[in-house]
């Protein structure tokens, strides 16, 4: 046995020396830091018995492992993994491994191995260790792991235990991914692979499969070449094993072979038997197969069993996996489901079998509900099952053509949605989804069922299906019984179910006057009975009315009461329910143009109240006679283009301002600013940006007014007033420097140094007047050298911009740095005062995108006069409801504040999961805050605003360099500390509460 | 009357279905298996009120106890036509073995005797019926089963019980008996509902299965058209102020139509009242609530936030409340409307046109449930008055038994060899055999009430092999046996005190104390040669030489060829020099070389050889 060994390792070395020649002439000499390997090698000699060795392992894998010293660890590892414990070769191994060809090394040293001593080997849980460690080594970035490959295989060839073998294979697997441009390592480890498939131990099967799965390629055809000469390819090699005895190998043969997405017809056969495994992994597994087979010959022709017709492959595995969908087990249904989804190629008569579970009873054919419902809509009759036995069977069935494993999809669908797991239904109505965008009829097919699921009695599952009706709601124009049921669920209590909802309705077509009467009853009573859904239901009617005009024409006379010969009473405007049938009918008459002449004198009137207040809901209308002409003079503004040119023009004119004396230049800044608002209001596409600049430009405003020449040229003590201004500008300009950073999406690093240099001015202009205001050194030296470290580290944070700095405040700053880091403060604050003076105004680029963070509070509405009574002491919960857009990642950054009359302010953090997100950019915040406060006589008013957080670091840490996941970071923690602050960005919203004293 | 299924030994295994056979009504199965004899379900049926209304036991003994013909009985669920002679069979006919059934049935099980006991002994003043303290003594036989939970009844005999569905607490069982079983599905459902899941089994391939077939020739509409059609209707109904009327009996349904209407109230934020009848429902919704493991996905993965049988729009009902003002439902007992409260509600209720009533099951021919649903306006009550009907009369299906497609579905889960129908109309069931036969291709039975069928099984018979014979058969062979391969193995079987064993020849006659006999097999072979003997001789060792490569061919110095363990001389014939004789001699073990090499032998020597 020893000599056997011995020779061998003898053959491997030769072979291997042999393989080194050929690929990698001129080894690099690699210098690796001894630290971690050497360290490594002394907890791994210090290990007396097999369990302490484990334990330094399992401790060293937590640590990392630089890129040049890894060599030297996996020589290491290897060597203890042989166990041997021989100082000399220790010593040797530790000078050879900053010096010498690795590979070469340790495979002279592998010859020592004795055979006695690999089996007196160690703790198998070591050596598993080990393997293990080789693999996360391999991938360790940079390193290049061919070195390693012979001594992987060298140990997997003297390996006894099973599990170490599949470590160590899986090992194999990491070394070839990582080395994919290398054939010859490839095809050798093919050939382990394959040696080792007829391993008794299941998991060394399952590894050989996964290898040749992800490394098999499939032009190589593989020679067995100790096994005689048949030429097999990988693919023949794991389809063989499509009838493994064991499971977990099935399952994984079949994973490779999705893995390999060629020549896989021949195993089509194979894949299909096991989809009636009874281990429900290799049943997924081969759903997965065939689907893949699916994807990759849609159109090949396949017979059916025992008949001599063919179909398309595609149908035919969508007929089999449709049949997976009642299968046992859950998680094969799952996958089932999800998997018909993405069937696209499927054909329609297929896809519309799904759906088709012919009933009967008593053998006779039976009618659905939905085909009786149908039915009785287009006979026009009311009411359904009614009768007892009015489903009573009809027409006789021959009992051939009755087919209860119908061969195929039949009912899939229907076994899908009424599954027992939620998780199925939900995958089910997914499928629905994706098969219905791509097909108009299979859509108007699965309406039915999909409107069957808002009765589901999951929330998640109705919430989903009602998404699902909206997204194929184009397709569809909805009957008025299916609109019945669907607007049935508006009764709903969860909010996210109703406004769900409006949303489907925004969208659906429905096909007669009475569905939108209905609609519109059934909307009314909802907010009835919800009245919190005030602005969702107005939208709805919005859309509802913009996408009927002509259904909605002949019910005008009705919704508005009016009467050819009677005068009615006017409505009451501030009513919600008379606002939404005016928001109704004032929509669809934008495209309707003989609408207005059924309106009263009141509803023009009411027209021109609600254009103001609710301009978002109801579109400008081309209002004939009454000499009214309300046509609105803001739809006739400009287009984006010219407002985006008018914008850029403001900009370059403000950039002339340099030649400009003092006042002309203020003006100048003044008129542009005020333009530039004004376009924020006009042009909503361009609002962001106008703000932006027109913020920008105000920073620049102040900076000018404060630097005035009056001011400085006064001796100290008489113009502490002028001071004062001067400072709070410095501090103004500070906040609006924080809202440009934050509350601005799609800046992009040009415009944040922009921010960042108007900042570091206003400081500059702090510390000017603090040393002009403040006796005494001390305070003045600090902030000297905040004020260096903050040039400093806006150096470091925008060092690609500094070219685009040029002549700027800091670009001068930068010049002085040696002279302004050693001279004294004082003469400091004199070169600053002079630069700033000097310094001019640093021209805007404007961004491709940029958006300003808002937020509306709709609720509470701040409207109501009763107040909110509560008894002192306890809390009062106050509901809030608010939109906010372009807000990144809300759930941190969004706050709610509390101010109360007496100045007292709480800020309040909500829940993360208060947040939803309806639209991209779009965030709704729905919460309660908790208001609690001691006794007051008269009820008062509290604010109550959003704030949005922000800290400093944020940034800074985003612009760092990614630091590596070995280093520690609190060493380069950057020294400007991190500024937090808030901005609220909302408009407050008063609330009348009332605190009363407790009754004793 | 018994309908008894045995299934024989090796052979046959015979089966004997009492009641319930071609029929709704009881269930008794007696099923003989491997020697033992088990009794499944113990049902009586509703119809009768004479001695036709429990299986007939003196199928199985004349007179005396049940005890040694019976190994174990078995109880799928609750309801009476599974249950309910079990208390006249153990304790008046006389069982002391042990009888199975699932937690929940044992429990929810006594209730409904002891009711039903009440209604004919106390109501009818029947005599000759068993007593509450029998009942008792006979739910003290009772071994509870877990689900999944292999239980050993005897040495031989194991049972395991599987999810049904249908009612809380059912269960389909799968009786072992050395190689051969058999599954037993009682009443199951393979649609989950509001409260409960849907059957499951695993692949266990049985020799029988045995199913109900009630709905054997129907497949279903979707679950969730009837729940949304019965949805609509109470809400229209409540929204316009009436009553709703849902007769139901105690226990299933019941239960399912409150989740169903629980959501709906907690969903729709509806605050109209809705009532439930006390007693007997009561009691059970207290076990609903205990049992939640046994109920569907939903229900169990939120009883820890709220129990949903913890109604909280539910209440319990009162007589007075019926005349209360204002909208409600109320769900009352018995489902057919024949007797109880909900009759009296009923005839509160009925001359409002607003009101309506909702008959959520089957009702039988004479009931008046079953008159309202055939349209009858005028009913005659007791005393010769007359009952105007003018509510609303609904009728939805809510049914808990597995369709045609369900019992499909199941076959395909089990994958079980032979199949039987029981619980099912005949007509029904023949179309269905026929459906199973074609798609399964497997036998299928349908027997009549007492007919016996026996099932053919293939028993497959265990033997013990030898370690060192298996490795030696391995170190022979390839790497891995091939599972779909057969292969053949030299060894000898010894059949010694009821055990097989199979072991190597020499160990076999080493346990046997047997000598080992030789047996050789000599032939001589005619061959026309012109040489002299040793040249003949020396032809044939090389001849054999190219012919048999890779075997160990000797020439040895006294005149002869071995091959393997064949030799082969030659000898002059006496009248002719010419035509050589060639003795073969070969053993036993080499009979295949030798007879190879006789014939090759005759077919005499090529002339090219030197």
């Amino acid at each position: 046995m020893a000599a056997h060994l011995k020779k061998r390792v003898y053959e491997e070395f030769s072979r291997v020396v042999q393989i080194t020649h050929e690929e990698a002439p001129a080894k690099k000499l690699r210098l690796s830091k001894p630290s971690k390997s050497a360290a490594l090698h002394i907890d791994l000699c210090k290990a007396t018995n097999s369990t302490d060795a484990l334990q330094y392992l399992l401790h060293f894998a937590r640590k990392p492992v630089e890129v040049e010293s890894v060599e030297g660890v996996v020589r290491i590892l290897l060597e203890h993994y042989y166990k041997v414990m021989n100082s000399v070769w220790v010593a040797t191994v530790l000078c050879c491994a900053h010096t010498q060809d690795a590979s070469k090394l340790s495979c002279t040293d592998v010859t020592h191995v004795d055979a006695d001593v690999l089996s007196q080997e160690t703790d198998n849980s070591v050596r598993l260790k080990i393997a293990s460690l080789l693999g996360l080594l391999s991938k360790t970035q940079g390193f290049s792991p061919d070195c390693i490959v012979d001594d992987a295989i060298n140990t997997l060839n003297n390996e006894k235990s099973h599990q170490v073998l599949a470590q160590l294979l899986d090992t194999l697997l990491v070394i070839g991914t990582q080395l994919p441009e290398s054939p010859t390592v490839r095809l050798r480890l093919i050939q382990m692979a394959c040696k080792h498939l007829s391993d008794t131990y299941f998991g060394v099967r399952n590894k050989c499969l996964k290898l040749l799965g992800c490394l098999g390629t499939v032009d190589a055809p593989l020679t067995k070449d100790n096994e005689g000469a048949d030429v097999r390819d990988v693919q023949t090699i794991i389809s063989d094993y499509f009838g493994d005895q064991d499971p977990r190998v099935r399952t994984a043969a079949l994973k490779a072979m999705v893995g390999h997405r060629h020549h896989l017809m021949y195993v089509c056969l194979q894949a299909c038997r096991l989809l009636t495994d009874d281990y429900e992994q290799v049943r997924s597994a081969a759903v997965q197969m065939v689907w893949v087979l699916s994807q990759l010959y849609p159109e090949s022709i396949v017979p059916i069993p025992s008949s001599n017709e063919e179909i398309r492959l595609v149908d035919d595995a969508f007929g089999k996996i449709s049949h997976m969908v009642s299968d046992g087990s859950w998680m094969v249904r799952v996958q089932a489901a999800k998997t018909l989804g993405s069937m696209l190629q499927v054909s329609p008569h297929f896809l519309e079998q799904t759906l088709d579970k012919k009933l009967m009873s008593d053998l006779r054919r039976k009618r659905t509900a939905h085909e009786r419902a149908k039915e009785l809509f287009t006979s026009g009759e009311f009411s359904s099952g009614r009768k007892w036995a009015d489903d009573a069977p009809k027409e006789k069935l021959d009992r051939n053509t009755v087919y209860l494993i119908a061969s195929g999809a039949c009912g899939a669908f229907v076994h899908g949605l009424e599954d027992e797991m939620f998780e199925v239904r939900i995958a089910a109505v997914d499928a629905l989804s994706k098969l219905a965008r791509s097909s108009p009829s299979f859509a108007e097919k699965c309406l039915d069922f999909l409107v069957d699921m808002f009765n589901d009695e999951i929330e998640e599952v109705r919430l989903q299906s009602i998404h699902v009706l909206r997204e194929i709601s184009t397709h569809i124009t909805l009957r008025e019984d299916q609109l019945d049921t669907v607007l049935a669920v508006l009764e709903d209590s969860s909010r996210d179910i109703r406004e769900a909802l409006h949303e489907l309705i925004c969208y659906t077509n429905v096909s007669t006057k009475e569905c939108v009467q209905l609609a519109l009853l059934e909307l009314l009573k909802n907010l009835n009975k919800y009245p919190t859904d005030r602005n969702s239901v107005w939208k709805c009617l919005k859309f509802l009315g913009s996408r009927h005009p002509t259904l909605v024409l002949p019910l005008v006379p009705e919704l508005l009461s009016t009467h050819p010969y009677f005068d009615t009473p006017e409505p009451d405007m501030d009513d919600p329910a008379y606002i939404a049938v005016l928001v109704l009918v004032f929509n669809a008459a934008k495209s309707c143009p003989t609408m207005p002449a059924l309106f009263s004198d009141h509803t023009f009137r009411h027209y021109a109240y609600l254009r103001d207040s609710l301009s978002h809901l109801v579109p400008p209308l081309r209002l004939p006679g009454n000499g009214l002409d309300l046509v609105d003079s803001r739809c006739s503004s400009g287009s984006v283009e010219s407002a985006q040119l008018f914008l850029q023009q403001s900009l370059n004119r403000v950039s002339t301002i340099q030649n400009l004396e003092a006042p002309g230049a203020q003006e100048l800044l003044n008129f542009t600013i005020r333009d530039l608002q004004r376009l924020g209001e006009l042009q909503m596409e361009l609002a962001g940006a106008a703000d932006f600049c027109a913020t920008y430009l105000r920073c620049q405003l102040l900076l000018m007014k404060a630097l005035q020449e009056k001011l400085w040229n006064m001796a100290v003590p008489l113009c502490l007033k002028q001071n004062v201004t001067a400072t709070a500008a410095a501090q103004q300009i500070l906040e609006e420097t924080y809202k440009l950073e934050f509350l601005y999406g799609g800046l992009e690093s040009r415009q944040v140094a922009t921010i960042h240099h108007v900042r570091l001015q206003a400081k500059a202009l702090q510390l000017v007047l603090t040393a002009r205001t403040r006796q005494g050194l001390d305070p003045l030296i600090s902030s000297c050298e905040k004020f260096l470290q903050d040039i400093e580290s806006f150096q470091r944070l925008f060092l690609a911009e500094l070219p685009h700095l040029q002549d700027s405040f800091v670009d001068t700053l930068l010049e002085l740095m040696p002279r302004l880091s050693s001279c004294k403060p004082v003469e400091m604050v004199k070169i600053l005062q002079t630069t700033l003076r000097q310094s001019g105004l640093l021209q805007l680029r404007l961004p491709e995108q940029i958006h300003r963070a808002t937020a509306t509070i709709i609720e509470p509405t701040g409207e109501s006069d009763n107040p909110l009574r509560f008894t002192t002491g306890l809390v009062v919960a106050l509901d809030i409801d608010a939109t906010l857009e372009h807000v990144q990642d809300p759930q941190n950054t969004v706050k709610v504040q509390v101010l109360y009359p007496d100045g007292q302010s709480h800020v309040i953090h909500p829940k993360p999961g208060d947040f939803r997100k309806p639209a991209p950019d779009r965030h709704r915040l729905i919460t309660q805050v908790y208001l609690s406060h001691t006794a007051w006589t008269e009820p008062s008013q509290i604010e109550v605003r959003l704030l949005l957080a922000y800290s400093s670091s944020s940034t800074t840490s985003l612009s760092a360099p990614k630091l590596g996941w070995s280093d520690s970071v609190d060493g380069l923690q950057s020294p400007e500390a991190a500024v937090e602050g808030t901005i609220p960005f909302s408009k407050p919203v008063k609330v009348y509460i009332m605190p009363k004293p407790a009754r004793r | 009357m018994i309908h008894k299924l045995t299934l024989q030994d090796h052979a046959t295994q015979p089966h004997t279905v009492r009641g319930a056979g071609q029929d709704v009504g009881r269930s008794c199965i007696l099923v003989s298996i491997g020697g033992k004899n088990i009794m499944l379900d113990c049902g009586m049926h509703m119809g009768y009120n004479d001695d036709r209304r429990f299986p007939d036991f003196s199928y199985i003994t004349q007179n005396g106890r049940l005890t040694e013909f019976l190994d174990c009985v078995i109880i799928s669920h609750f309801h009476l036509d599974h249950c309910g002679a079990l208390p006249f069979m153990s304790e008046m006919v006389g069982y002391d073995g042990p009888i199975y059934m699932t937690h929940p049935t044992k429990a929810i099980c006594p209730i409904l005797l002891e009711d039903f006991r009440k209604i004919t002994v106390d109501k009818k003043g029947e005599t000759n019926f068993f007593t509450s303290q029998m009942i008792k003594d006979c739910m003290k036989k009772v071994v509870p089963l877990n689900l999944h939970q292999t239980v050993q009844v005897d040495d031989e005999l194991e049972i395991k019980a599987y999810y049904a569905g249908h009612v809380l607490g059912a269960a389909m069982v799968h009786i072992k008996v050395g190689s051969e079983s058999v599954v037993y599905t009682g009443d199951y459902n393979m649609t989950p509902d509001r409260h409960l899941g849907a059957a499951w089994i695993d692949k266990c391939r049985p020799d029988l299965l045995i199913s109900e077939s009630t709905y054997a020739t129907t497949i279903r509409d979707s679950k969730r058209c009837r729940e949304r059609d019965f949805l609509k209707k109470v809400h229209e109904s409540i929204e316009r102020g009436g009553k709703v009327l849902i007769p139901v009996f105690a226990l299933g349904r019941a239960q399912e139509l409150c989740i169903l209407l629980e959501t709906f109230w907690e969903r729709m934020n509806l605050k109209a009242p809705i009532y439930f009848s006390t007693g007997l429902t009561e009691k059970a919704n207290h076990y609903y609530k205990l049992f939640i493991t046994w109920t569907n996905q939903k229900i169990r993965k939120t009883f820890v936030q709220r129990n949903m049988f913890e109604f909280k729009h539910i209440k319990a009902f009162d007589r007075s409340y019926a005349d209360n003002p204002g909208p409600m439902v109320v769900f009352a007992t018995p489902g057919m409307l024949h007797a109880g409260q909900s009759l009296q509600i009923f005839k509160k209720w009925a001359g409002n046109e607003k009101n309506m009533v909702i008959m959520p099951g089957y009702c039988v021919q004479g009931t008046i449930g079953h008159k309202i649903l055939n349209g009858q306006r005028k009913l005659e009550m007791e005393g010769r008055s007359t009952l105007d009907v003018k509510l609303q009369v609904e009728y939805m299906s809510f049914s808990a038994h597995a369709d045609a497609k369900g019992i499909m579905q199941l076959i395909r889960m089990a994958e079980p060899r032979n199949m039987l129908l029981v619980h099912g109309e005949a007509v029904k069931m023949e179309f269905l055999k026929g459906k199973i036969e074609q798609e399964f291709s497997i036998d299928c039975h349908m027997p009549a009430n007492g007919e016996t069928v026996a099932v053919t099984t293939n028993p497959s018979v265990p033997v013990d092999i030898s370690l060192n014979l298996l490795k030696r058969e391995m170190a022979l062979g390839g790497p891995l046996p091939d599972p779909k391969k057969p292969r053949t193995m030299h060894g000898t079987l010894i059949m010694k005190e009821n055990s097989l064993k199979l072991v190597s020849s020499e160990q076999a006659l080493k346990e046997l104390g047997l000598n080992e006999h030789q047996l050789r097999f000599t032939c001589r072979v005619q061959l026309q040669d012109p040489h002299s003997d040793s040249d003949t001789l020396h032809r044939i060792y090389t001849h054999l030489k190219s012919v048999l490569k890779g075997y160990t061919i000797q020439h040895l110095p006294d005149g002869t060829v071995m091959v393997e363990s064949i030799v082969i001389k030659v000898s002059s014939c006496a009248e002719d020099a010419n035509t050589k004789v060639l003795l073969l001699s070969w053993s036993y073990q080499d009979e295949d070389l030798g007879s190879f090499l006789s014939t090759l032998l005759k077919k005499g020597l090529p002339s090219g050889l030197c």
